[in-house]
């Protein structure tokens, strides 16, 4: 469903992503996992083509997405749900217009069915009685359940979610947790998880990728994480500085 | 070797600017705008200026009747002074004042409005949920400042020509009606063609520069930047197109 061939981006003299290799199938939930600043959020936004790559090819459904015209990759995009890792939720608008603004802007759906709508959306996240506040009213990690309720609000086919569990209190993770693998088993929808939080991950992953030094170093099943040899992806899910992976290698 | 840069970056720079405002266009004109929506973004880029022109339009009208009065002195032609008030203010100082004051309120906003959410990915998360920045941000802002600055202009000339009779009245005992009706004698359709033709384009040049600079900025640094240069560059453009334009209805 997504495969990335050789993609790379620099920022500058900046090489973030090396030559990344990736494939993601279709209705299977996939964790991506990278030390901060490997270059997590710039390949979910080169996927989605809010960046470009310098080189290499991303299709999306057997199509080809890096050379297309813009008003091509909107159509695109539309298969996408993104929740951003800082929420970026519209601050001039209220948890209600935030949530329901794609069936707003791509369906003429009435405002009474929007309504409902979105209070049973805001339900899967936890969330209830906030419509009529504005994002600046509510805490960091009521912000990121808004932002997981707008972007699968309108049953996009692949949801991507980066870091959608930090900041968040340990019973809103386990209803996330749930959402997630929920939609994924209703509504066989492909997700792509961005985390460091190793643990949460893996409970709803099916395969699991990690990024070290602008590449893909690791590409498994879940359980094979468990069973892994490779020393560097060890040293990441013990969680300990000494070891491959030096302390200011991302 | 640095003048050759900055020639480069000039022309990128208007490149870039060019390509902005084809895009305005195109989106103008191919999707239906919420009536709402754009009449609320009229009103505000109306009322927030309101104040300042009312205040500045008048005085200015007092200033010019004052100096005009003196030149006129000399020549014992007192007589003339509406006119050349009237004259004065709905060719240049009209537009050109009300230009300025929209670019420093109104102007301002929109840059740092659109900037501080082009830091936050707002620009971004617009863009994944297939709603094209430009058409969302960028339009209702420019059609609202064409729509409001010629309104702002008429209502300022009105106010310098009141600060004018003021003068004349008080310093002249001019009657109103007598006030009024060489005013209005003074001024041909070309004249108020004039000013609304230039208020037009000072309002596309506050949208295009003011929302052009909005999409730069990459920090919260950036934005206090961006809103210093494009108060300076409209008022520059303003100032420049208001002399080409002048210009251009001399000769004609
Ligand atoms: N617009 C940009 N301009 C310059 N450098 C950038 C830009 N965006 C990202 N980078 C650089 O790319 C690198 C990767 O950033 P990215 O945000 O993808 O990290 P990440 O893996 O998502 O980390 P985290 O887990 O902390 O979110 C960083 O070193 C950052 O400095
Ligand atoms: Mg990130």
């Amino acid at each position: 469903m997504i495969k990335l061939n050789n993609v790379q981006r620099s920022f500058g003299e900046k090489n973030v992503l090396k030559g990344v290799n990736l494939n993601i199938n279709k209705g299977e939930t996939f964790l991506l996992i990278g030390r901060s600043g490997a270059g997590k959020t710039v390949l979910l936004k080169t996927i989605l083509g809010l960046l470009r790559p310098d080189s290499g090819t991303i299709s999306i459904d057997s199509q080809e997405i890096t050379q297309l015209s813009k008003s091509r990759l909107e159509k695109i995009r539309l298969k996408f749900g993104l929740v951003f890792q800082n929420s970026a939720l519209f601050d001039f608008l209220t948890v209600w217009e935030n949530v329901s603004f794609f069936l707003k802007q791509h369906t003429d759906m009435s405002r009474k069915d929007m309504r409902k709508k979105v209070s049973q959306t805001l339900a899967l996240v936890g969330l209830a009685d906030i419509e009529d506040m504005y994002p600046y009213e509510l805490s960091g990690g009521m912000r990121k359940r808004v932002a997981i309720a707008r972007a699968i609000i309108y049953n996009p086919k692949i949801v991507i979610y980066d870091e959608p569990t930090t900041g968040i209190d340990p019973i809103a993770v386990d209803k996330i947790v749930s959402l997630i693998k929920d939609l994924h088993k209703r509504l066989s929808v492909t997700s792509l998880v961005v985390t460091h939080d190793l643990e949460t991950g893996l409970k709803i992953a099916d395969r699991v990728a990690f990024l070290l030094g602008g590449k893909i170093i690791f590409e498994g099943k879940k359980e094979d994480v468990k069973n892994t040899k490779d020393k560097r992806l060890l040293q990441f899910i013990q969680g300990v500085s000494g070891g491959p992976i030096k302390e200011m290698e991302v | 070797m640095f003048f050759l840069k900055q020639i480069e970056d000039f022309f990128c720079y208007v490149g870039n600017i060019i390509s902005f405002i084809k895009e305005i266009f195109y989106w103008l004109f191919t999707k239906k705008r919420d009536l709402k929506s754009l009449g609320r973004e009229i009103i505000f880029v109306g009322i927030d200026s309101f104040f300042l022109v009312s205040l500045i339009a008048l005085f200015i009208g007092m200033i010019i009747a004052f100096q005009t009065a003196y030149q006129l002195q000399q020549f014992k032609s007192e007589i003339h002074l509406a006119s050349l008030v009237a004259l004065s203010l709905v060719r240049e100082l009209g537009p050109v004042i009300a230009a300025l004051i929209v670019a420093a309120r109104s102007g301002a906003s929109i840059t740092a409005g659109i900037g501080s959410m082009k830091i936050s990915e707002q620009v971004d998360a617009l863009e994944v949920f297939g709603v094209e920045p430009i058409d969302y941000l960028v339009v209702p802002k420019f059609i609202a400042l064409v729509v409001c600055l010629p309104v702002l202009v008429i209502y300022a000339d009105l106010l310098g020509i009141f600060g004018g009779y003021l003068v004349g009245s008080l310093k002249f005992s001019m009657p109103f009606g007598l006030y009024m009706r060489m005013t209005i004698e003074s001024l041909g359709v070309i004249d108020i063609a004039n000013g609304l033709v230039k208020s037009l384009f000072f309002g596309s040049i506050i949208a295009f520069v003011c929302c052009f600079e909005g999409f730069r900025p990459f920090s919260s640094i950036d934005v206090s930047k961006v809103v210093t240069r494009s108060i300076v560059r409209s008022f520059i453009l303003i100032i420049v197109f208001d002399c080409i334009l002048t210009a251009f209805f001399y000769f004609i």
